[in-house]
């Protein structure tokens, strides 16, 4: 099975050749490297940028308002905050120009912690980037969900934002990509560049199909009808994870939505779920004050309040500066299985 | 200083182009002042345009004066380089056409390209018919998608970095069309400017980008000596290999050469030029200084009707019957516009998304 990074790839290729999509770009986007974690190898419309994140913003900004379908990137999400009263203004100028201009641009960028990034390769960009109205923000957990989030962020006349849980990119999927062939190997062969001089490699590209996830739907990852946990990204496998194990400990059934879009969020399935459960935990990984997370126990109070059997949670980053290199440091930061499994423990034992 | 500086800038009759001279010598006219060999009708409609846009300034800050419009901006004192800047556009919608990048001093232009006057007062008075944002935004805050004005922002520089994008899109295209930024001076020390002439000017892939300065001397209340250290703003391109040019932006005839010169040489040779035009700013920077007249700045319009009735073009009652005439549109514009309704409260989501997709998280 690919990974989420090929899967990212394949979705690019697919853009490229089929949607229209004429400019790729970013830091170290193009030839030889194909980005810093292999997402753009191979592709024949990227190019590599000018160290300049404004810049490739504004590029992106100038080709959406030419009626061009692009897809820029920010090579990491830690320098993305230069941008951020350019990335305000994509999100407004639908708005502000009544609906004239639309900007049909896709921005992505690796986020999050758990590949030892220490503190500028490390943070987390969905709490903030839920504070830019006009903008579609979507993250996936699986190379499935990759492929399909990105189609759809191509081919929305939006700006989205797709931020790449970077340190899931390695992980193989459980489900094949349409079009993909079965046998990893093949893949690799295919679609992955040699190491050393790629000068004359050309990939192999499968014959890949449309396959869309639909912005602003949620997935029931994990059936269960005692708590409900709601992630997305880096933690939605370890909530999984942590679910699968307390079943098996404790006979505890956990409920596990992967959210996949953080806006627009799809609240009828993570209403319906926590109203059949009365319990919730929601899980990321941006620091804990404004947290995006904070909304959606906002929101659960005030529709849900007299169906809840326990405080509704959030786990999220602690709300300190900077994410340290020390493996123990960088755990205790952000949510890892251990103050998971704490949260939920806790939350379970509570008695309405 | 800005008069010093102007009078720094000789205009170079060899910089001529060979189609200008032709003009020149075919020129019949007996004046003295030859207008540097622009057709007599040209010299007319340039002063035309001039004299319109500032009659809609002052109307615009009227309305604000008397309590109709709650911000002014604009652009008085810089309708010599804004109107032949707006007369040489390739004016149409797509990448074969002018992208126009404008900061919020661009009333000459727009005005040049022929908006009506009663579009620029229904955007000061927040009417619903604002054809640029719906009553959403301040005054001079264009946007035209029919003609490539891409909207108009607050903050100062960006727009230096977006035509990057529509440059970009341009380097592909076989067609002559170019991406046109005007800015202040104060606003290229943003790094948007920097972004401009960076990325423009790689051989990999040259942008066909006019980045213009309209140097007043000012950022809000600070002065150039406060706000710079280079000498010329145009200078910083010539690291970069781009080719620069300085003009008086207080002479339209100047500014008309110059702008051909340079938006030919981009659309031919696919490549960034860098001009910086001295400018005045007669009423301050917005209505925030109180937008009274400065009468310490040179008045561009003064001095070009001074030089139209020396030339024997128009007389002193033909320029002021056509001030009554602009006058007159544009109160009957304030009229009209008036009667206009204001947006709605409940339109507020409007437009967040494409085709006003839900964008409420209640309803979500």
């Amino acid at each position: 099975m690919a990974n989420m990074a090929q899967a990212i790839r394949m979705a690019l290729h697919y853009s490229e050749t089929h949607l229209g999509v004429s400019e790729i770009f970013g830091q170290d986007v193009g030839a030889p490297l194909g980005g810093v974690f292999t997402c753009t190898q191979g592709l024949k419309t990227t190019w590599n940028t000018p160290l300049d994140e404004r810049g490739i913003v504004g590029a992106a900004i100038g080709l959406g308002l030419a009626g061009q379908r692009c897809v820029a990137e920010i090579q990491f999400c830690d320098y993305i905050f230069n941008t951020i009263d350019l990335l305000k203004m994509v999100g407004n100028t639908s708005w502000t120009t009544n609906g004239q201009y639309n900007l049909p641009i896709v921005l992505m960028t690796p986020t999050g912690a758990g590949i030892r990034g220490s503190v500028y390769h490390s943070h987390s960009f969905d709490a903030w980037a839920s504070r830019l109205p006009g903008w579609k923000i979507v993250m996936p957990s699986t190379p499935l969900d990759a492929y399909g989030l990105l189609l759809s962020a191509v081919k929305d006349p939006n700006p989205v934002l797709f931020l790449k849980p970077k340190s899931l990119l390695r992980i193989r999927g459980e489900e094949l990509i349409p079009g993909e062939p079965s046998n990893e190997k093949e893949l690799k062969q295919r679609i992955d560049a040699p190491l050393g001089d790629r000068s004359f490699w050309q990939p192999n590209w499968p014959d890949l199909q449309d396959f869309e996830v639909p912005i602003g739907k949620a997935k029931i990852v994990r059936s269960g009808d005692e708590l409900t946990v709601i992630s997305y990204g880096r933690t939605l496998p370890l909530c999984l994870k942590v679910a699968e194990k307390l079943k098996a400990n404790i006979g505890v059934s956990i409920e596990v939505i992967d959210l996949r879009s953080i806006y627009p969020y799809d609240w009828q399935t993570m209403k319906a779920s926590i109203k059949k459960t009365g319990r919730v935990l929601f899980v990321n990984e941006d620091t804990e004050v404004t947290n995006f997370g904070e909304h959606l126990v906002y929101r659960t109070t005030q529709d849900l309040f007299y169906d809840l059997m326990a405080r509704p949670k959030v786990l999220a980053g602690k709300n300190i500066p900077g994410i340290g290199l020390y493996p123990a440091m960088e755990e205790a930061s952000v949510p890892y299985e251990h103050e998971i499994e704490k949260e939920i423990l806790e939350i379970l034992a509570e008695v309405p | 200083m800005i008069q010093n500086q102007s009078s720094k800038l000789k205009v170079n009759s060899k910089k001529s182009s060979p189609k200008v001279q032709k003009i020149k010598a075919a020129r019949t006219s007996k004046s003295t002042d030859d207008f540097m060999g622009l057709e007599a009708s040209l010299v007319k409609q340039i002063f035309n345009l001039m004299l319109k846009s500032r009659v809609l300034e002052e109307r615009l800050i009227k309305i604000y004066k008397a309590g109709e419009a709650f911000f002014w901006i604009g652009a008085p004192g810089e309708e010599a380089f804004g109107v032949p800047l707006g007369l040489l556009v390739n004016k149409g919608h797509g990448i074969k056409h002018d992208y126009l990048h404008l900061h919020y001093r661009a009333t000459p232009t727009v005005v040049a390209m022929g908006m009506p006057m009663i579009d620029s007062i229904r955007l000061i008075m927040n009417k619903v018919t604002d054809p640029h944002t719906g009553g959403r935004n301040f005054s001079n805050h264009y946007c035209i998608p029919k003609w490539n004005v891409t909207p108009i922002t607050s903050p100062i520089g960006v727009q230096y970095n977006f035509a990057i994008g529509t440059g970009l899109a341009q380097s592909k295209d076989q067609s002559s069309g170019i991406s046109i930024i005007t800015g202040g001076d104060a606003g290229t020390a943003e790094s948007d400017f920097a972004s401009c002439l960076i990325w423009s000017s790689r051989p990999e892939r040259p942008l066909p980008l006019l980045i213009t300065v309209q140097n007043n001397g000012w950022g809000i209340s600070t002065a150039y000596s406060g706000q710079h250290g280079e000498k010329n703003i145009a200078d910083r391109g010539k690291a970069f290999g781009i080719r620069t040019r300085l003009i008086n932006g207080n002479d339209p005839i100047e500014t008309y050469i110059a702008l051909k010169e340079e938006m030919d040489y981009i659309r031919k040779e696919r490549k960034p030029v860098l001009l910086e035009a001295y400018v005045s700013r007669l009423y301050g920077h917005s209505s925030a200084s109180g937008a009274n007249l400065d009468d310490k700045e040179t008045d561009c319009l003064a001095l070009f009707s001074q030089r139209i009735k020396d030339s024997g073009l128009m007389s002193n009652q033909d320029i002021s019957e056509l001030r009554n005439t602009f006058e007159a549109e544009a109160r009957d514009a304030m009229e009209t516009a008036r009667q206009e309704a204001f947006p709605s409260p409940d339109s507020i989501w409007d437009h967040t998304y494409f085709q006003s997709e839900n964008a409420d998280w209640r309803n979500f």
